[in-house]
């Protein structure tokens, strides 16, 4: 039974309460944010100091979760005297916040640290003004996952959407920027809607709004059904789960790439957490048809997304489209869980929770580094199009070994990090025969399948998005140009592909993390038959798997090739030319395009996507191959709901005749009316 | 008993002086007469004010009655001739609807507040409570002559009219609000003046008139 490494030196180097510094590292982030409007057009002040600080805080988030997950302390509890009068903020730090503050601080290091490297002077906002909104950013998601009532959890989650926004449109000055804040704005905005009007339902009669009273409050089935669902929305607008995903392609590409990574990485995240905190903490779970809701939500998004990823030609979008699938992995997973849990199934709810988490982790780690090299690649070439880059593998050799990391992770390939979470999450659809229902249990195999096919899916996409962008020879003559990170941006960079391997190496700190989530959450952990060695979610004989055992295999088989090679071989090495196929003559047009890369996939999910093609005909000088790509859900719910909207609003309009006295008028009436109806 | 007696007298007879000057209002033309009227208006409000104070006996209301001195009878009505005499807006058009049809309209309205004001009439306590009907009634006939007029001006002298007649109410149904919410209101009715004024004449800059038939073209299609 191995100890958990710091136990003994964290109860003495350790203080007993860490809700109070954790709050102070979040005013430390406000402070930081305004200390930079003093010289509001210094980069070299937010560069040079308040970025590096900032990820200093994110350091110490990441400690205190970490230690206060480990040592497994009781929930603390805190009122704090601000806000309205009589209504003050509650917080409460427990495990399934420490949790996500963990993430939250592990992957904003990685952020902040690259952040003060990226950032150049003369693009759109002001340095100093960005700063102070990613602070705010910052230290509002981590305000989120630590509200313990319902106004406080508000107040920062929408400044939280607000902050995010204004850092999308960073670039304000072109107008297709601006068209995607607006979109992000308006998604966040219905969302918000919804989450409040959950509160509102939840709140059960009693007028209370502290997460506490929440959570003794009975609903009926009914109510509860109409919380949980307005919840779903409400999460999964900002988590990006189709059909609310509209926003998540226009905005990542249009934020500038820190941004994005904080976006994709830490707030879709903090989404998933108010998911996780809704149904299990405060509405317990109770009816297994919520489970299968959230289950195909989740398939559906995972598909859609990994689809949808596989035929985008800009590397950014394509980025994005990865993150609806990865957000559709944890919520299947959540779905499972929720389904498990109401089947009064805990072991197996906990190890399905336990991949929803470790997932979220893992997306959290893997997509920051791989937007934050694209945010790299467009500084070094000006390119966001897959179809001009290509080659930079020898031009950006940093980037692109450690870009590599997070492609092989986010492709789930051991021994790295996402391989564990999709392993984890197929252990526990394994164990769905288990659910007493008699068609649940045969359906939900399927759902096992398509989980398959997505991660495929997402190894495909993967091996698109890095063979395009990194291998190959120069699409651009300019490329020649391209110049590798700067050491900031190699540091955060490395910090977040460090992360990736860890867990994949050692998938054990990751599952006892969330194992101190689920075990006062759903009353079981997973990891009681685990070692230092491997990990065996719920029996070793079921199975069981070593990302470090794996690394040493892959280390020893590279070992000995290249000893091999080196003892046998030795002196007899002669190097020629590649063998050229019997083409010798090729130029960079004649490598394989993004386009080509989906063509297969845009061919097999055709139905889905809605496909405008223009082949080139023989006479066209030059050829023209032009294919556009659209959503159908903007057709077929968007489009009609953004007419139903205007269509009343034209309805409404007519009032509004532009002459002064009917609008007196109006109020006239309508103080008539109204005393004619109080008196 | 005589003495409260006589002073509900006076007092109803001010408050039908209160009606008559609002119906003086609706009917003119010329914005200066206007102003002329609403600082009798505000004249008779102070008196009116001071006579509920010596009969309740309340110091308050003597401030209340200073201020509506300083503020309707001189302060405001000083700055809105000042205006207009600058702006050169000494006529308003012909209102929107003609004058005789305006004011067989108030006087529908005076019988509809009259009737509004019964019930609650019968739970007031005051020496006044039978003027609340006219104070319903003067807030009414001032919102009817901001919708009839087509001047920015005249619009402005129906709001503070307007005022009066809440003033009144207050006064005469709960002898008047507390001393910080009265004190309020005359600031807000103070800025909102000023306010006014500027636009007047931001008004004036865009469209070479003061009539408001122009900013219908601001509306958005």
């Amino acid at each position: 039974m191995p100890m958990p490494p710091f136990t003994f030196h964290a109860a003495l180097l350790f203080p007993a309460h860490f809700l109070p510094l954790l709050l102070d590292i979040v005013a430390g982030w406000i402070i930081l944010g305004l200390l930079g409007l003093f010289r509001p057009r210094s980069l070299r002040l937010t560069a040079h100091l308040l970025f590096p600080l900032g990820a200093a805080a994110c350091l110490g988030v990441a400690i205190l979760s970490g230690v206060f997950l480990a040592t497994g302390h009781a929930p603390e509890l805190m009122v704090l005297p601000l806000g309205l009068p009589n209504l003050p903020f509650h917080l409460r730090l427990d495990a399934l916040s420490a949790f996500f503050l963990l993430l939250l601080g592990v992957s904003g290091a990685g952020i902040s640290i690259f952040a003060a490297g990226y950032f150049r002077s003369g693009e759109g906002t002001a340095p100093a003004l960005l700063c102070l909104q990613y602070h705010v950013f910052l230290a509002s998601m981590a305000v989120v996952v630590l509200a313990n009532d319902a106004y406080l959890f508000m107040v920062a989650w929408e400044t939280m959407a607000l902050t995010s926004y204004f850092l999308v449109t960073s670039q304000h000055r072109i107008p297709e920027i601006r068209r995607a804040g607006f979109l992000y704005l308006l998604m966040a905005h219905l969302g918000a809607l919804c989450i409040l009007l959950c509160f509102g339902v939840m709140q059960g009669g009693s007028w209370q709004f502290t997460f506490d009273a929440m959570r003794q409050a009975s609903l009926t089935p009914f109510w509860a059904t109409i919380a949980f669902l307005l919840a779903l929305l409400g999460f999964g607008a900002k988590a990006g789960l189709v059909p609310m995903h509209a926003w998540l392609p226009e905005a990542h590409p249009a934020a500038p790439s820190p941004v994005s990574a904080m976006m994709s990485g830490i707030m879709l995240e903090i989404a998933i957490y108010g998911l996780v905190r809704i149904s299990f903490d405060l509405l317990h779970v109770q009816y297994w048809q919520w489970g299968v809701i959230v289950l195909i939500v989740g398939l559906f998004s995972a598909l859609f997304g990994a689809i949808f990823a596989a035929v985008q030609t800009d590397m950014k979008r394509l980025l994005a489209y990865s993150s609806i699938e990865n957000v559709g992995i944890i919520a299947t997973a959540i779905g499972l869980a929720i389904l498990f849990e109401a089947s009064h199934l805990p072991l197996f709810a906990a190890l399905a929770l336990c991949a929803a988490l470790i997932h979220a982790l893992n997306h959290s780690l893997f997509k920051s580094l791989l937007f934050l090299a694209t945010g790299c690649v467009l500084h070094a070439t000006r390119q966001r199009s897959l179809g001009k880059l290509g080659g930079l593998i020898r031009r950006m050799p940093w980037v692109a070994a450690l870009a590599l990391i997070g492609t092989l992770a986010i492709a789930g390939l051991p021994p790295l990090n996402g391989f564990v979470s999709e392993w984890l999450l197929l252990q526990s659809f394994l164990f769905t025969p288990r659910i007493p229902h008699a068609f649940l249990n045969m359906l939900i195999p399927l759902g096992a399948a398509a989980l398959a096919l997505i991660v495929a899916l997402a190894a495909y996409v993967m091996v698109k998005f890095y063979g395009i962008i990194f291998l190959g020879q120069h699409r651009e003559a300019s490329l020649v140009h391209a110049h590798d990170a700067n050491w900031l941006e190699r540091l955060g960079l490395g910090w977040l592909a460090l992360g990736c391997i860890l867990i994949g190496v050692f998938p054990q700190l990751a599952i006892r993390a969330a194992d101190s989530v689920t075990g006062p959450m759903l009353g079981a952990t997973v990891d009681s038959q685990s070692s230092l060695w491997r990990i065996a979610p719920i029996a070793p004989e079921q199975a069981s798997y070593s990302g470090s055992i794996f690394l040493l295999g892959i280390l020893a088989v590279i070992g000995i090739s290249f000893l091999a090679v080196r003892i046998l071989a030795h002196g007899r090495i002669r190097r020629t030319p590649a063998w050229d196929c019997g083409y010798p003559w090729q130029t960079p047009r004649m490598q394989d395009t993004a386009e080509g890369f989906g063509q297969p996939i845009r061919h097999m999910f055709g139905a889905i996507l809605h496909l405008e093609l223009q082949l080139p005909s023989p006479t066209d000088d030059p050829p023209r191959y032009r294919v556009h790509i659209e959503d159908r859900f903007w057709r077929t719910l968007y489009e009609p709901v953004a007419r139903a909207v205007r269509r009343t609003a034209d309805a409404i309009a007519v009032l509004q005749s532009g002459r002064l006295s009917i609008y007196l008028l109006y109020s006239f009436l309508t103080i008539l009316v109204l005393l004619v109806f109080v008196l | 008993m005589l003495k409260s007696h006589l002073i509900a007298q006076l007092v109803n007879l001010l408050a039908a002086g209160l009606l008559l000057i609002s119906f003086a209002m609706l009917s003119r033309r010329r914005t200066q007469r206007l102003i002329l009227l609403y600082a009798w208006q505000g004249a008779i409000l102070c008196l009116s004010t001071c006579l509920v104070a010596y009969d309740a006996g309340l110091t308050e209301l003597y401030y209340s009655a200073a201020l509506t001195l300083i503020l309707k009878v001189i302060g405001l009505p000083w700055i809105l001739h000042r205006l207009i005499e600058r702006l050169g807006a000494q006529w308003d058009r012909e209102p929107v609807v003609n004058i005789p049809l305006t004011m067989l309209i108030g006087l529908v309205l005076v019988i509809f507040a009259f009737g509004l004001a019964q019930p609650i009439s019968e739970m007031a306590t005051t020496i006044t409570r039978n003027t609340l009907g006219i104070a319903l009634a003067v807030i009414l006939l001032s919102f009817l002559m901001m919708i009839t007029r087509r001047k920015a001006v005249t619009q402005v002298i129906g709001f503070l009219a307007m005022e009066n007649g809440l003033f009144f109410a207050a006064t005469s149904a709960t002898y008047g609000m507390p001393m910080v919410i009265e004190l309020g209101i005359a600031l807000d009715v103070l800025v909102g003046v000023f306010i006014l004024g500027i636009f007047f004449f931001q008004i004036r800059e865009q469209f070479d008139s003061l009539d408001l038939h122009h900013l219908e073209a601001l509306k958005e299609d």
